[in-house]
C-alpha cells in the first residue's frame, strides 16, 4: 500500500507538471487551432530566466524567499514577452494561411529558440539552486513526498483554479471564449481579437514559465534542450484530455502522470514512453475528441 | 512573361553556380592526386599534413566534442610553431557530425574527398561505426578520444580503427569487481539511459554480475527515459527492490537527476557509475547529494607534467577549464603525429605499423596500441566523490 | 518616413529588451561571476532595428502585390507559364535530367553522397506529400515507417544475409503493412488528433527498437550491413557510391512519375476530395477508408523503400536516426514545397538538407539559420515555395479574385 502510495504521489507530481505545461497549449489551441510547438521553449526560456535572475541576485547578496519572488516575477515577465512577441512575428501573419503553415513555422520557432539559447548561453547542464526551500513538517515523511514535490502539486491545483475563475468570470475570459467559439462573431461584437490573442499566449506562457521554475529547481538542473521534451508530453496531455478544453488539459496531464508511474513502477520504466502513447491511442479510438473534447457534429 | 523570363534566368544561373561550384570541388579532386605522388616522394615534400578532425561540434552533444576540436588545436599549433613533422606542416579539417550516424557518414566521405592522412574522432560510438566503412575503404586512420564500444576493436571489423580510451567492458568489469570486493555488495539495481553508451555499459555489468554466482543477483535492471522531467516513480521502485547498490550507465544529467531524487527519498544505498559521470558538472549539479557517488573514470594522470602543460595551455589560449575527453583527443594526436614522425611518411600501413610499435609521452602516460587498435598504457580506476571533488580511490 | 523610423526604434528597444538576460548576462554559476556582454546589446539593436525595416518592407511588398496582381500572377505567374509552355518546360526537365546525370563525373565523393542524401529526402517528401500534401492527412510520425524499411533490411541482412535488391520489396510491403496498422484505428481521427497519434506511433517504434535488445540490438545498432550490389560487379568505395547515387536518382524518378500519374488518377482525385471536405466527399460515393488507407499505405511503401535505401548506405542503423526532429524535417520538405506540389517538394528537398550541408561554415550557426528560415519563409510565402498549380481558378466576375482565390490554397 505504502508503495502504491508513493507511485500515486510521483504520478501526481508528474501529472502536475505536465498540466502546467498542457494548460499553455490547449489554451493557444482552444483559440487558434495552432499546435504551439515552440510552448515548450517558451518554458525553457522562463527556466533560463529565472536561473540567470537568481545567480545574479545570489552573487548581489539578496536570499531566500525574495529571490524566489523576484525570479519569478522576471521569469513570468520574459516568458510572456517571448510569447507575445513569437506570436507578432511567427504566428500573426499567418493568420489566414493554409493550415499547416503555422505548424511549420512553430517548428521552426523551436528549433530556432532552441539554438539561440545554446548560442548565447552554454550547451552543458547548468545547475539550478533549489528555491524552494525544504520544510520542516515534511521531515517524517520525506521518503514519500519531498516539499518541492508539494508546492508543485500545490500550486498547479491553485493556479488552474485561478485559470478556470479567470475564463468563466472575468471580462477578457468571456472575449476569450468568444474567439475561441467564434472569431468572425467576436469581432462582430466588439471585442479585439487580435488582442485576445496576444493575451492568450502571454497567459499561457506566464503558465510555462512558473512550470518552468517549479520543475527546475524540483530536478535540480536545466539545458536547452528541457522544454522539447517536456513539450511533447504536455502535448499528449492536452490531446489525451481533448484539446482545447481546460479540464481537459489537466485531467489528461494526470492521467499521464499516473500511467507512467504506474507502468514505471508495475511493469518497467523501459516502456513507460511506449504505455502512455498507447494509451493515447486507445483513448482515440474511443473517444476520438479525448476524454473532455466535445466531439461536435460538423456543419456542413 | 517578363516574369517568367527572370525566373528562367535565376534558374540557369543557379545551374551555372552549382556546376561552378562543384567543379572548384573537382579541381581540388585532381589536385589530390597529384599531392598525393608528390607525398610518396621521399624526404624532401613539403606538402602540408591533412589531419581530420570529426565529431560533435554542435547540437546538444557538442560538449564532449568541442574540447577534442580544442585539444588537437593547441597541440597542432605548438607542433606547426616548431617547424613541423620532418618540415612538413600539420593542416587540419575540421568536421560536424552531431553524433548522428548519418550525417557522420557524409563528414567521412568529405574528410576522403579532402584526402586527409588520418583522423582524430569520431566522438560518439554509434557515428564512429557508420563513419569506420568509408574510412576503412578510403585507407584512412581513424583514433577516437572518446568512442568506447567494445565491437568496434574486438569485432576486427576495423583495422583502421585505434583509440586512446579503455573499451565499456574494461570499465564495467571494474565497476562489479569494485562492488562485489571492495564494498561486499550482493544484491545490485542496474539502471542505464537507453543511450548507445549507457546501456552497453549495463548490459556488461549485468551479465558480469550473473556471471558471479555467489548469491550475487541484479534484483533491477531499467533504463530510464533520459530528459524525463521527474524520476521518482523508478526511484521508488529502487526502494523496494531492496538492492543495496546502483550500477548506473549513463551521462551526468540523469545520474544527478536520480541520485538527487534517491537521497530525498532516504534512499542510502552506495551509487556506483561511469565516466559520463565522472564530470565536475556532475557534482556542481548534485550538490550535497553528490557526496559518496563512486564513478569509474581514467586513470588520473593530472600530475603527468604534460598533461598539466595541455591544460595551461588550454587555460591560457581559452580561459576556461578543458571540458570532457580534452585529455585523450590530445593523447591521440600526440599519438598520431608521432608516428607520422617516426614513419617518416603518411603511408597507411607505415603509418599504421608504427602507431603499433612505438612508446609515446602523452598526458595519458607512455601509450602504444594493440593489434586491435586499444591502448596500451591506459586503463580506469575508482573515483568517489569526497568533500565536492573527485578523489582516486587506490 | 519618421513614423518608420520611430516604429523600427521601438521594436529594436523592445528587442534589446527581450535579450538583455540571456544575451547580455552569463553567469557562472560555480565560481559565482558574471559576465555581461554589452556588445551583444548593441548588436541586437541595431539588427533588431534594421531587420525591422526589412520585414516591414517585406510584408508591405507581400500584401500589395496579392492585392493588385494575383488575377495577372495566376493568368501568367511563372509556374503556369511552366506548365503552359511546354517547350520551355521540357528545355528545363532536359537541363535538369543532364545535370542530375552528369553530377556524379563533375564532383567528388562528398558531392555525390550529399546529392545522394538530398535524394532520398527527395523520394521521402513526395511519400509523405501523397498523406499530407494529397490527402491531407497530418502525419508527424512518417519517420516510423523509413525505420521499419531500415531495420527490415539491417535484421534480415544481419541475420540471413539477405541481399539488398531482395529486402527492397520485403521492406516496402512491411513498411505498407504498417501504414495499414497504424491507418485502421485513426481513421476516425481528424486533423490534429491524427497528428498527436501519429507522433505517438512514431515515438513507439523508436522506443521499440531502442528496448527490445534481443530483436533490434538495441540503441547500439547494427553495423556491417552490406551496400547493394550491383550485377555482380565488384566496386570499391566511390564506385558504389556513385551506383547507389544512381539507384536513388532512379527512385526519384519512378517516384516522381508515379505520384504525377496518381495525382490524376481516379484515386489521387479522391484524395484531393477528401482533402478538401470529407463530408461532401463522402456524399460523391467515395469509400473514405479505403480512401485514407491507400493513402497511408502507399506514403508509408515509399518511406520503406527509403529506408532500405538509409540502411545500406550508411551501413549501420540504430534508433537515434529515427527521431521526431526527422518526421519534422520532412513535413517542412513538404510544407516548404508547397503542399501537393512535386517540382516545389524536389526543390524543398535540395534545399534543406543541401542548405545545412554548404553551412558547415557556419557549424555553430547552421541551425539558428535552419530553424528562423523555416519561420520567414512561411511567413513571407505560406503556400510554399511552388504552390500546386491544378487547383487555380479564375472566375471571370470581378471581386471574386481577391479573397477567394486567396483561401483556396
Amino acid at each position: 500500500m505504502d508503495y502504491f502510495l508513493q507511485l500515486f504521489l510521483s504520478g501526481l507530481t508528474k501529472g502536475s507538471i505536465y498540466a502546467l505545461i498542457a494548460l499553455g497549449y490547449t489554451m493557444v489551441y482552444g483559440i487558434i487551432q495552432l499546435i504551439n510547438f515552440a510552448h515548450g521553449e517558451i518554458y525553457m526560456i522562463g527556466a533560463f530566466t529565472a536561473l540567470i535572475v537568481a545567480s545574479v541576485l545570489t552573487i548581489l547578496g539578496f536570499s531566500g524567499l525574495s529571490i524566489l519572488i523576484l525570479a519569478g516575477i522576471a521569469a513570468v515577465i520574459y516568458s510572456s514577452a517571448y510569447g507575445y512577441t513569437m506570436e507578432k512575428i511567427a504566428y500573426r501573419p499567418l493568420r489566414n494561411a493554409p493550415r499547416l503553415s503555422p505548424l511549420i513555422s512553430a517548428i521552426g520557432m523551436s528549433i530556432f529558440l532552441q539554438n539561440y539559447v545554446l548560442l548565447a548561453q552554454t550547451s552543458d547542464f547548468l545547475p539550478f539552486p533549489a528555491l524552494i526551500p525544504e520544510f520542516e513538517f515534511l521531515k517524517p515523511v520525506s521518503h514519500i513526498m519531498s516539499s518541492a514535490e508539494l508546492v508543485i502539486i500545490l500550486s498547479s491545483a491553485v493556479i488552474m483554479v485561478l485559470l478556470t475563475f479567470f475564463i468563466k468570470f472575468t471580462r477578457m475570459g468571456k472575449a476569450m471564449r468568444a474567439t475561441a467559439q467564434d472569431k468572425k462573431m467576436a469581432r462582430l461584437v466588439g471585442i479585439d481579437v487580435d488582442k485576445v490573442i496576444s493575451l492568450t499566449f502571454i497567459v499561457g506562457s506566464s503558465l510555462a514559465a512558473l512550470g518552468g521554475i517549479l520543475i527546475a529547481s524540483h530536478i535540480g538542473q536545466i539545458n536547452f534542450y528541457i522544454g522539447f521534451i517536456a513539450g511533447i508530453k504536455a502535448f499528449t496531455a492536452a490531446v489525451l484530455g481533448g484539446i482545447g478544453s481546460i479540464p481537459g488539459a489537466v485531467l489528461g496531464a494526470l492521467i499521464l502522470g499516473w500511467t507512467e508511474s504506474f507502468a514505471t513502477g508495475y511493469v518497467s520504466s523501459d516502456y513507460e514512453d511506449v504505455f502512455a502513447f498507447a494509451l493515447l491511442v486507445l483513448i482515440l479510438i474511443f473517444r476520438p475528441a479525448g476524454i473532455l473534447g466535445k466531439s461536435s457534429a460538423q456543419k456542413v | 512573361m517578363k516574369k517568367f523570363l527572370t525566373f528562367l534566368l535565376v534558374m540557369v544561373s543557379a545551374v551555372f553556380l552549382m556546376t561552378a561550384c562543384s567543379q572548384k570541388a573537382e579541381e581540388k579532386a585532381a589536385e589530390a592526386p597529384a599531392e598525393n605522388t608528390e607525398a610518396a616522394a621521399p624526404a624532401a615534400s613539403t606538402e602540408p599534413i591533412k589531419i581530420g578532425v570529426a565529431g560533435a561540434h554542435s547540437g546538444d552533444l557538442a560538449s564532449y566534442g568541442l574540447p577534442t576540436v580544442n585539444a588537437v588545436k593547441l597541440y597542432v599549433d605548438e607542433v606547426n610553431k616548431n617547424g613541423g613533422i620532418d618540415g612538413r606542416m600539420v593542416e587540419l579539417y575540421i568536421e560536424d557530425d552531431v553524433c548522428k550516424p548519418e550525417v557522420a557518414t557524409n563528414t567521412a566521405s568529405k574528410l576522403v574527398s579532402e584526402k586527409v592522412v588520418a583522423v582524430v574522432g569520431h566522438i560518439c560510438s554509434g557515428a564512429t561505426k557508420a563513419a569506420l566503412g568509408i574510412y576503412k575503404d578510403a585507407g584512412i586512420l581513424v583514433i577516437s578520444p572518446s568512442a568506447t564500444n567494445p565491437e568496434l576493436t574486438q569485432s576486427g571489423e576495423y583495422p583502421n580503427f585505434l583509440r586512446t580510451i579503455a573499451p565499456d567492458d574494461a570499465q564495467a568489469r571494474l565497476e562489479v569487481d569494485f562492488a562485489i570486493n571492495t564494498l561486499n555488495i550482493k544484491k545490485f539495481a542496474v539502471l542505464h539511459d537507453k543511450g548507445d553508451y549507457g546501456k552497453g555499459l549495463a548490459e556488461f555489468a549485468k551479465s558480469f554480475l550473473e556471471a558471479t554466482g555467489n548469491g550475487v543477483e541484479v534484483v533491477l535492471y531499467e533504463g530510464v527515459t533520459p530528459g524525463a522531467v521527474d524520476y521518482s516513480a523508478v526511484v521508488q521502485k529502487i526502494g523496494r527492490s531492496g538492492a543495496e547498490a546502483v550500477i548506473f550507465g549513463g551521462y551526468h544529467p540523469e545520474a544527478s537527476k536520480i541520485v538527487t531524487q534517491m537521497r530525498k527519498k532516504q534512499i542510502n544505498i552506495p551509487f556506483i557509475s561511469d565516466d559520463g559521470v565522472k564530470d565536475d558538472t556532475f557534482i556542481k549539479v548534485a550538490g550535497e547529494f553528490a557526496e559518496g557517488v563512486y564513478a569509474t573514470g581514467p586513470v588520473d594522470t593530472s600530475s603527468n607534467p604534460i598533461n598539466i602543460k595541455a591544460v595551461e595551455d588550454h587555460k591560457a589560449a581559452y580561459q576556461a577549464d578543458p571540458g570532457a575527453f580534452f585529455i585523450n583527443g590530445y593523447a591521440a594526436t600526440m599519438a598520431l603525429l608521432n608516428a607520422i614522425d617516426k614513419a617518416d611518411s603518411t603511408d597507411y600501413d607505415a603509418v599504421s605499423k608504427a602507431l603499433r610499435t612505438e612508446y609515446v609521452e602523452t598526458p595519458l602516460g607512455n601509450i602504444s596500441f594493440d593489434e586491435k587498435g586499444d591502448a596500451i598504457g591506459v586503463g580506469f580506476s575508482m573515483y568517489q566523490v569526497q568533500n565536492g571533488a573527485y578523489v582516486e580511490l587506490k | 518616413m519618421l513614423n518608420e523610423l520611430k516604429k523600427s526604434l521601438i521594436t529594436a528597444v523592445w528587442f534589446m529588451f527581450l535579450t538583455f538576460p540571456i544575451m547580455v548576462i552569463k553567469v557562472n554559476t560555480v565560481y559565482n561571476t558574471i559576465v555581461w556582454r554589452w556588445h551583444n546589446l548593441i548588436y541586437i539593436g541595431v539588427g533588431a532595428f534594421f531587420g525591422s525595416m526589412i520585414w516591414r518592407w517585406l510584408h508591405y511588398k507581400k500584401t500589395h502585390i496579392s492585392e493588385r496582381n494575383i488575377r495577372e500572377r495566376l493568368k501568367n505567374g511563372l509556374q503556369n507559364a511552366i506548365v503552359d509552355n511546354k517547350k520551355v518546360l521540357y528545355t528545363l526537365i532536359a537541363v535538369a535530367v543532364a545535370f542530375t546525370f552528369a553530377f556524379p563525373h563533375m564532383s567528388n565523393a562528398y558531392q555525390i553522397n550529399i546529392m545522394t542524401t538530398a535524394l532520398m529526402y527527395v523520394v521521402l517528401g513526395l511519400g509523405l506529400n501523397i498523406v499530407v500534401g494529397l490527402a491531407g492527412l497530418l502525419d508527424l510520425g512518417y519517420v516510423a515507417f523509413y525505420a521499419v524499411g531500415a531495420y527490415s533490411y539491417a535484421l534480415l541482412n544481419h541475420h540471413f544475409g539477405l541481399g539488398f535488391w531482395a529486402v527492397l520489396p520485403i521492406g516496402g510491403a512491411l513498411a505498407m503493412m504498417f501504414g495499414i496498422i497504424l491507418g485502421f484505428p485513426v481513421l476516425r481521427l481528424r486533423g490534429d488528433y491524427l497528428a498527436i497519434v501519429t507522433l505517438g506511433f512514431g515515438e513507439i517504434i523508436r522506443l521499440v527498437l531502442e528496448n527490445w535488445n534481443a530483436f533490434s540490438f538495441g540503441p547500439s545498432g547494427i553495423s556491417g550491413i552490406d551496400r547493394p550490389s550491383f550485377f555482380g560487379l565488384t566496386l570499391n568505395l566511390s564506385q558504389s557510391m556513385t551506383a547507389l547515387y544512381y539507384l536513388v536518382l532512379g527512385f526519384a524518378v519512378i517516384t516522381i512519375f508515379c505520384v504525377n500519374r496518381l495525382q490524376n488518377s481516379r484515386i489521387g482525385r479522391a484524395w484531393l476530395a477528401l482533402r478538401e471536405d470529407e463530408i461532401a466527399c463522402q456524399a460523391m460515393g467515395i469509400d473514405k477508408t479505403k480512401t485514407k488507407l491507400t493513402a497511408f499505405a502507399l506514403g508509408a511503401t515509399w518511406a520503406g523503400f527509403m529506408g532500405v535505401v538509409f540502411a545500406a548506405k550508411t551501413t549501420f542503423v540504430n534508433p537515434a536516426s529515427f527521431t521526431f526532429l526527422e518526421s519534422a524535417i520532412i513535413l517542412a520538405i513538404v510544407v516548404l514545397g508547397g503542399m501537393g506540389s512535386i517540382l516545389g517538394v524536389i526543390l524543398a528537398a535540395l534545399i534543406l538538407i543541401l542548405l545545412p550541408e554548404y553551412l558547415r561554415a557556419f557549424s555553430e550557426l547552421r541551425m539558428l539559420i535552419f530553424g528562423g528560415s523555416m519561420v520567414l519563409m512561411m511567413v513571407f510565402r505560406p503556400q510554399g515555395l511552388i504552390s500546386n498549380v491544378r487547383r487555380k481558378y479564375l472566375f471571370d466576375k470581378m471581386n471574386f479574385g481577391g479573397e477567394k482565390t486567396n483561401e483556396a490554397k
